[in-house]
C-alpha cells in the first residue's frame, strides 16, 4: 500500500487546526522574535568600562588626596583612556580599597606603593598591584590583559624614549566580525536556538492532543499510514517554522543591525533541514508522552542540550570529550555552524553542505524511529 | 460469505483477561447486537475486529478478510465509531466530512458526490458551518455516523452509539442504521439499552469475557429454563404503584420486584399462590387492576443469564 495514504488530508486537517486557534499561533510567532529581542539586547558581552578605583600611596604624600606626582598620573590616565577601564575614585586607604571591591561597587583596584615614584625614578622596577574581582570571568580576564598591556607599553616608552617605534609590533586584525560586537557573534546562534521552540513543541503537542482527545484511536482505524499521518501534521508546522525563520533573520538584520555575508536564501534552503529534524524529534517525542505535562518534559530535556552543547553558548572546542562527542548528536550544532557560517564568515554551500546533509539524515532516522514506535503504539 | 467470524478470542492484558475465547459469526446485512455489563470486553472485542488491538489468541475474519494476517485491508472496509466522541471539535461539520473522505482517499467530484449524498442521507443541511463541539450530543454522533459511512464501508463498527442522548435522537439515530441495513451494510452495535437490543436482528450477550447467549431476541427470550425452577414470573398493574412495590418487596417469597410504567414485574417462589400477594398488596384503596402471568423479558433473561455464570464462577 502507498505509504503515504492521508498525507493530504493529514495536512488539510493540521492547517485548520493552527488557522482555528489563530491566537495559539500567534503567540508561538511572536515568542521568539520576542526572545530575540530581549535577548539580544541583553547579551553585550564586550567589556568595556569596568568601574575602578586608584589607591595612590605614592602620590599621597602630595596631601591632596590626588594623585600628586607625575610618574604615577601617566599610569592612571592611561588606563582611564582605555576603554577597559573607568576610574571612578581614588581611595585613602587599604580597607576603603577593600570595601570597594567587596562591595562590588569596583571590579577593578589599582594599588601603587609609596616606593612606585622613586623606583620609578631610580631606573628600578617598580610594582603596581591590579586587583582584579574573578566573579566575572570575561571581565577579569580583560583587565588583566589590558593592564598588563598598559605596563608593557608605559615600560617600553621609559626604556626607549617617548616616540621610538616598537622593536615587534603587533597588529592583531579581527577577520569577519571586525568591530567584535557581540550581537553579531551571538544572534546567529541564537536563531538556532530560538527555533526549535516553535517546532519541536508545537508538533509534539499536536499528536499529544489527539491522545487525550481519543481522536488518534479513530484515526488508527482509517487507512492513513503512519508516515503519511507524521508528515501530515508537520507540515503546517514547517511552514510556519520557515516564517519564524525569515522573521528572525529580518530582525536580526534591521533591529541589531547584524550584516548577513552569505547568502541568506541558501541560509533559509539550509535552514530547512534544521526545521525538518526539530519537527520529526517533537513528533518522536508524542510518541512516548502520555500528556501534554509529560511531553513539555521531555522535549525540555531535549532542548535544553541543544542550548548548552551546540556551541551557540560555550565554544565546543574547549568542551570535555564526552560531551564533545555528544555535540555530534545535537542538530543545533550544524544549524548554530550555518547560520554562523552564512552569517558572519560569508560560507556558501560549497563549506556547509555536510552540515546540511547531516541534519537531513538525522531527520531521516528520526522519523523512521518515530514510525517504527508510532505502529508499535497503535498494535 | 458471512461478514464477520470471531473464533475463540482471546485477549489478556497481563494476567488480565479481557476476552475469554469468545466465538460467533454475523451475517451480511444483519444489525448484530452486542451487549454485556461494563467491563465485560465489548470494546476490546471490537478493537480486536477492527485491527488495533493484537488478538492474544484465536482468529477472526471481517469481510473475509483475516484480520491478523491483513489488518490494512480489514481499515479500509470497515467503519468504526469509538465509544468516546473523536471528531475534531474545532473543525465545522463540512470539514470533519471532507477530512475522513480525503482520508479514504476519496478525492475531487467523487468527494463532493459523496458527501452531498450523507449531508442528505443524514439531514445535516442545517449545521454544516457549525464547529463540531459545538453541536449537541444527538448531532454530534449523527456526524460520526456521516463520518464513518462516507467510505461506504461494507460492516460499521458501533461502540455505545447512543450513550447519553436523548430518546428523540436515540431512535432517529436506529431508524438511520434500518435505513443503512436495509442497504445491505452490516452493522455490530453495542448497547446497554433493552429496547435497542430488542431492534437488533442478531444479539450476543458477553458476560466478563465469556459469551454467555447468542441468537435472535425471540429465541433468546424463549430460552427454556429463563425462570429459575420453582419460581413463576407476574405482571401486576395497579393504581398505586410505589406503594404496592414495597408491599410485594416485603414479601419473602418475592425474588425480585421491579417497576415498568404502571406495572410491577415481579419473580416469585411456586409456593407462594397469587391470591396472597393480592392480600399483601391490600384493599386499602389501592386497586389491583390486572394480574397476569409473564415472559421473561430479554433484561430477564440476561440477569438469568448473567446470576447463573455467576454461580458456575464461584462454585
Ligand atoms: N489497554 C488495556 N489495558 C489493560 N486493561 C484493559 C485495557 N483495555 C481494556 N482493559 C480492561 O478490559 C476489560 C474490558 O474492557 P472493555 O473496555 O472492553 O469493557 P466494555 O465491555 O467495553 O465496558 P463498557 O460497557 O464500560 O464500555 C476491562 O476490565 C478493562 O479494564
Ligand atoms: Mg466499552
Amino acid at each position: 500500500m502507498n505509504p503515504f495514504t492521508g498525507f493530504q488530508a493529514m495536512a488539510y486537517k493540521e492547517t485548520l487546526h493552527a488557522v482555528r486557534d489563530r491566537f495559539a499561533l500567534f503567540a508561538a510567532f511572536m515568542m521568539p522574535l520576542f526572545q530575540l529581542v530581549v535577548l539580544g539586547y541583553a547579551v553585550d558581552t564586550n567589556v568595556r568600562q569596568v568601574p575602578t578605583v586608584v589607591f595612590d600611596q605614592s602620590g599621597l604624600s602630595a596631601g591632596d588626596g590626588q594623585s600628586g606626582n607625575s610618574e604615577t598620573r601617566a599610569f592612571i590616565d592611561r588606563l582611564g583612556n582605555s576603554d577597559t577601564f573607568h576610574v571612578y575614585r581614588h581611595v585613602r586607604s587599604d580597607d576603603e580599597m577593600n570595601a570597594e571591591m567587596i562591595a562590588g561597587r569596583a571590579r577593578v583596584a589599582v594599588k601603587f606603593p609609596p616606593e612606585f615614584a622613586r623606583n620609578l625614578l631610580r631606573g628600578q622596577s617598580a610594582e603596581v598591584l591590579v586587583l582584579v574581582d574573578g566573579s566575572d570571568s570575561a571581565v577579569a580576564g580583560q583587565a588583566v590583559t589590558v593592564s598588563g598591556q598598559i605596563a608593557l607599553d608605559e615600560s617600553l616608552r621609559r626604556l626607549l624614549g617617548e616616540h621610538a617605534p616598537h622593536p615587534i609590533d603587533v597588529r592583531p586584525k579581527i577577520m569577519f566580525n571586525p568591530a567584535s560586537r557581540s550581537p553579531n557573534f551571538f544572534l546567529p546562534g541564537m536563531i538556532a536556538i530560538l527555533l526549535v521552540f516553535v517546532t519541536t513543541m508545537l508538533t509534539a503537542f499536536s499528536v499529544v492532543r489527539e491522545k487525550e482527545r481519543g481522536t488518534l484511536e479513530q484515526l488508527i482505524v482509517t487507512p492513513v499510514r503512519p508516515l503519511a499521518l507524521m508528515l501530515g501534521k508537520i507540515t503546517p508546522y514547517f511552514v510556519l517554522g520557515l516564517s519564524e525563520m525569515c522573521a528572525l533573520l529580518l530582525f536580526m538584520n534591521f533591529v541589531f543591525q547584524v550584516p548577513i555575508h552569505g547568502n541568506a536564501p541558501l541560509l533559509i534552503l539550509l535552514s530547512t533541514c534544521y526545521l525538518f529534524v526539530n519537527l520529526t524529534i517533537g513528533i518522536l517525542i508524542s510518541t512516548k508522552a502520555a500528556s501534554q505535562a509529560e511531553a513539555i518534559q521531555l522535549a525540555m530535556m531535549i532542548i535544553l542540550p541543544s542550548v548548552f552543547l551546540s556551541g551557540y553558548i560555550f565554544p565546543r572546542d574547549n568542551m570535555p570529550a564526552i560531551f564533545y562527542g555528544l555535540s555530534f548528536l545535537i542538530p543545533a550544532t550544524y544549524m548554530v555552524n550555518i547560520s554562523r557560517g552564512v552569517i558572519l564568515r560569508g560560507a556558501g554551500a560549497a563549506e556547509l553542505w555536510l552540515d546540511a546533509l547531516v541534519l537531513l539524515a538525522l531527520g531521516v532516522i528520526v522519523l523512521l524511529l518515530a514510525a517504527r514506535r508510532f505502529r508499535r503504539m497503535i498494535l | 460469505m458471512a461478514a464477520i467470524i470471531a473464533e475463540n478470542l482471546v485477549r489478556r492484558f497481563d494476567a488480565f483477561t479481557a476476552v475469554d475465547g469468545i466465538s460467533f459469526t454475523v451475517q451480511p446485512g444483519e444489525i448484530f447486537g452486542f451487549l454485556g455489563p461494563n467491563g465485560s470486553g465489548k470494546t476490546v472485542t471490537i478493537k480486536m475486529l477492527c485491527g488495533i488491538l493484537p488478538l492474544t489468541g484465536g482468529a477472526a475474519q471481517v469481510d473475509g478478510i483475516d484480520v491478523v494476517r491483513d489488518p490494512d485491508s480489514v481499515r479500509a472496509r470497515i467503519g468504526y465509531m469509538s465509544q468516546k466522541f473523536a471528531l475534531y471539535d474545532d473543525l465545522t461539520v463540512r470539514e470533519n466530512l471532507r477530512f475522513y473522505g480525503m482520508v479514504y482517499d476519496i478525492r475531487g467530484a467523487a468527494l463532493a458526490r459523496r458527501m452531498e449524498e450523507i449531508i442528505a442521507r443524514i439531514h445535516l443541511e442545517p449545521f454544516l458551518g457549525r464547529q463540531a463541539g459545538k453541536l449537541s450530543g444527538g448531532w454530534k454522533q449523527r456526524l460520526a455516523l456521516g463520518c464513518a459511512l462516507l467510505h461506504e464501508p461494507h460492516i460499521l463498527f458501533l461502540d455505545e452509539p447512543t450513550a447519553g442522548i436523548d430518546p428523540v435522537a436515540r431512535r432517529q439515530l436506529w431508524d438511520l442504521l434500518f435505513e443503512f441495513s436495509g442497504h445491505g451494510m452490516t452493522f455490530f452495535v453495542t448497547t446497554h439499552y433493552m429496547d435497542e437490543a430488542e431492534r437488533c436482528s442478531h444479539l450476543a450477550y458477553i458476560y466478563y469475557g465469556r459469551l454467555i447467549a447468542d441468537g435472535t431476541p425471540l429465541s433468546l427470550r424463549q430460552l427454556p429454563d429463563m425462570t429459575p425452577a420453582g419460581t413463576y414470573r407476574l405482571e401486576i398493574t395497579t393504581s398505586e404503584v410505589t406503594v404496592a412495590l414495597r408491599r410485594v418487596r416485603a414479601l419473602p417469597a418475592v425474588r425480585s420486584a421491579t417497576i415498568f410504567g404502571r406495572s410491577i414485574h415481579a419473580l416469585i417462589d411456586a409456593t407462594c399462590p397469587q391470591q396472597e400477594l393480592a392480600r399483601a398488596i391490600g384493599d386499602d384503596g389501592i386497586r389491583i387492576e390486572d394480574l397476569r402471568p409473564l415472559a421473561p423479558s430479554l433484561e430477564d433473561v440476561f440477569v438469568e443469564l448473567s446470576e447463573r455464570r455467576q454461580r458456575e464462577l464461584a462454585a
